[in-house]
């Protein structure tokens, strides 16, 4: 009986916050000329990475356009399409009328709602996805580019000729910046190896540290990471390496100074801003941008005292030309890590060609499973 | 070698006190899920007692008294007003992982200062450390994973030498039983959830203090699950969980370093072993009736004085 209770108690419980939590939002009236656009985010604001570098651009969005925007957020919401729609419902009834996504797993649920033709007075922009609507766009960057510079720097830094790579899962866009960060180091330093390690999760901060640890203790000397967490950093500061950072410029974090290189960061302000004023003119086509080092919307972040003035100058020589247009990333030869030609002498990848990327390129090292 | 060994025990540490603190609230009757939660608690006040105070023994208190803390709600509710305690726990879990992030929030990117983190730092443990590869292995570690070695022999002697350690298993296996031979059984129940979930606290309190020096969200990342698993993979006893969670921490490591030498393996059937072990160990235990790896026999069970 008592048990029985509990439960209906809990049920109660849960209904009574459900009823809290969704009371209270009365669609507001559209506020003159303020276009409120909504983000959905998949983790918090500060969390150091990826949503950080995504809210970053949110407030720089509402700092150039302000008067004329206004962004409301929602924070961890996951990756799951009742929660996504939910969330998006819940924007929409405050009153955007453009909504952004910014994680892969929101696609399905922002693209049938878009399609649905119950939110088609809505514009959905979606970070890192595919799909396309009459309104719906996507964007994404090239961050092969930067990847490619930091390699060059990992490549000059380096005594122990092995770079360490902490890597999230063995998928495509991650093994783009394995593969771009192992040719810019190889551009400068053949002899260069680097070792992978998948830890099979975005976001686990010890486990990111744990897997530092395993390539700092294999000799490598600079650790570079495609994970969300500052754990790969603060062991290579423990253990006197360098580091070379992803998403946000930590080099202002008195706790890394002293291993900081340099980060590939997100200026998601670059697209956002144009695009958002294009919506609110009435001009917008909804587009896949993939923003390129060119554009700005992705970069560098800057160079620390830490780099050598020789890779700094390194650097400067090859980013001017990967901004020109006259250096593509991915250009042959380029051998798989067994051995088999991939891309020929004189040929290089377009966009569809990176992304259809399946191999490691020479000088990696990992495990071959995915 | 000796350095995967020796990064296995760091691995191990936050099992080790969470697999210990939930292991001493089950042998009581208490089945506790809200490890997890009570990890992040412990994450948590360790971290703002670290940095408030600048002082390693209040990062430590406070790391405990926040995982006590967090049972001893669990105890309130289950043990007084007799609450279901597999429901009871799973939400200490989610309540602890939104308590620790709002009051996270104010600290992330923090780090720990430097005095805490100095004391937390390795030292070799005079003449132990000098013994060939054990010393190596064990004993040029930090303070807290010295602390967490004494646990293990105290929970261990204490289980199985001591007249209190008789009490809480008796009232374990048969709260009417112990009950009539004059036990306090909610007096028990109480403590082993104090201390227990107190360990548990400190099993996060490595992560946040210790081990990741720099406030994140979700350090503990499902190593309370882990924990549980463990408790039943270690079948109830201190020593064994000791190995297990060496076991665990090695292979969280393992399939880096296997990574490393190109061996074809993927994270995620590494991740996954922790469970499948728990489960074959329980098939086997059942199987061939093992009774001392059996679970108390009044596992989850409220005690009702007045019931038979």
């Amino acid at each position: 009986m008592k048990k029985i209770l509990v439960v209906i108690l809990a049920i109660v419980m849960v209904f009574a916050f459900a009823a809290c939590s969704s009371g209270g939002d009365e669609p507001e009236a559209s506020g003159g000329d303020v276009v409120k656009v909504g983000f959905i985010y998949i983790g918090t604001t500060n969390d150091g990475g990826y949503t950080q570098a995504q809210h970053e651009g949110t407030m720089a969005l509402e700092a150039a356009m302000e008067g004329q925007v206004e962004c409301l957020i929602v924070e961890e919401v996951a990756e799951d399409k009742k929660a996504v729609t939910d969330a998006a419902v819940n924007l929409i009834d405050q009153g955007c009328s453009v909504i952004i996504g910014t994680s892969y797993g929101f696609q399905d649920a922002l693209i049938e709602m878009a399609t649905s033709g119950d939110y088609a007075d809505i514009s959905f922009l979606h970070f890192s996805g595919n799909e396309l609507a009459d309104n719906y766009g996507n964007y994404f960057g090239a961050m092969e580019e930067p990847r490619y510079l930091s390699g060059v720097i990992a490549g000059k830094m380096t005594t122990t000729n092995k770079l360490g790579y902490v890597a999230a899962h063995p998928y495509t866009e991650v093994n783009i910046g394995i593969n771009a960060f192992t040719l810019g180091a190889q551009s400068v330093n053949p002899n260069v190896e680097v070792d992978v390690i998948y830890i099979g999760s975005w976001y686990d901060p010890a486990n990111e540290k744990l897997a530092a640890e395993r390539l700092l203790e294999q000799g490598c000397d600079v650790i570079t990471q495609h994970a969300d967490t500052t754990g790969p950093q603060i062991a290579a500061v423990d253990a006197g390496a360098w580091t070379i950072g992803y998403n946000l410029d930590n080099s202002s974090n008195p706790e890394l100074a002293s291993a900081y290189l340099t980060a590939p960061i997100w200026h998601h302000e670059v697209f956002l801003v144009p695009t958002i004023q294009s919506i609110i003119d009435g001009t917008w086509v909804p587009e896949a941008y993939y923003g390129t080092m060119a554009d700005g919307y992705i970069s560098l972040a800057p160079l620390t005292d830490n780099v050598s003035e020789e890779a700094k100058a390194e650097v400067d020589k090859v980013q001017d030309t990967i901004i020109k247009g006259e250096k593509k990333v991915f250009t042959g030869p380029i051998y798989d890590n067994s051995g088999t030609l991939k891309v020929a002498e004189g040929e290089s990848l377009d966009h569809d060609g990176i992304w259809s990327i399946d191999y490691l390129v020479q000088g990696v090292k990992a495990s071959n499973i995915n | 070698m000796t350095s995967f060994l020796a990064a296995a025990i760091v691995a191990a540490t936050p099992l080790l006190f969470a697999t210990v603190g939930e292991l001493i609230m089950e042998k009581s009757g208490s089945l506790n899920l809200g490890v997890e939660g009570m990890m992040l608690m412990g994450a948590i006040a360790g971290f703002v007692g670290a940095a408030g105070s600048q002082n390693a023994g209040v990062a430590l208190l406070s790391a405990f008294a926040a995982g006590a803390g967090g049972a001893l709600i669990f105890a309130f509710l289950t043990v007084t007003l007799r609450a279901n305690q597999v429901v009871t726990g799973l939400t200490l879990t989610i309540f602890g992982t939104g308590v620790t992030k709002f009051i996270g929030n104010a600290y992330m990117g923090q780090s720990v200062p430097g005095p805490v983190r100095a004391f937390f730092a390795k030292t070799a443990v005079p003449g132990l450390s000098d013994i060939p590869f054990i010393g190596d292995v064990f004993f040029k570690q930090d303070i807290f994973i010295y602390i967490g070695y004494a646990v293990v022999a105290l929970a261990t002697v204490f289980l199985f030498k001591t007249r209190g350690g008789l009490n809480l298993r008796a009232v374990g296996e048969n709260a009417s039983a112990a009950d009539a031979t004059g036990i306090n059984v909610a007096f028990v129940r109480y403590m082993a959830c104090v201390v227990g979930g107190g360990l548990c606290g400190l099993g996060g309190g490595y992560l946040g203090i210790v081990y990741v020096p720099m406030w994140q969200v979700d350090v503990v990342n499902g190593r309370g699950w882990i924990a549980v698993a463990l408790v039943i993979f270690s079948a109830w006893n201190p020593i064994k969980a000791f190995a297990g969670s060496l076991l665990f921490g090695a292979l969280a490591i393992l399939g880096f370093t296997l990574q490393l030498m190109e061996v074809s393996i993927s994270q995620y059937l590494v991740d996954m072993f922790p469970y499948i072990a728990a489960i074959v160990v329980v098939i086997i235990s059942t199987h061939r009736n093992m009774k001392e790896d059996l679970p108390p026999m009044n596992l989850s069970v409220p005690y009702f004085r007045e019931d038979r």
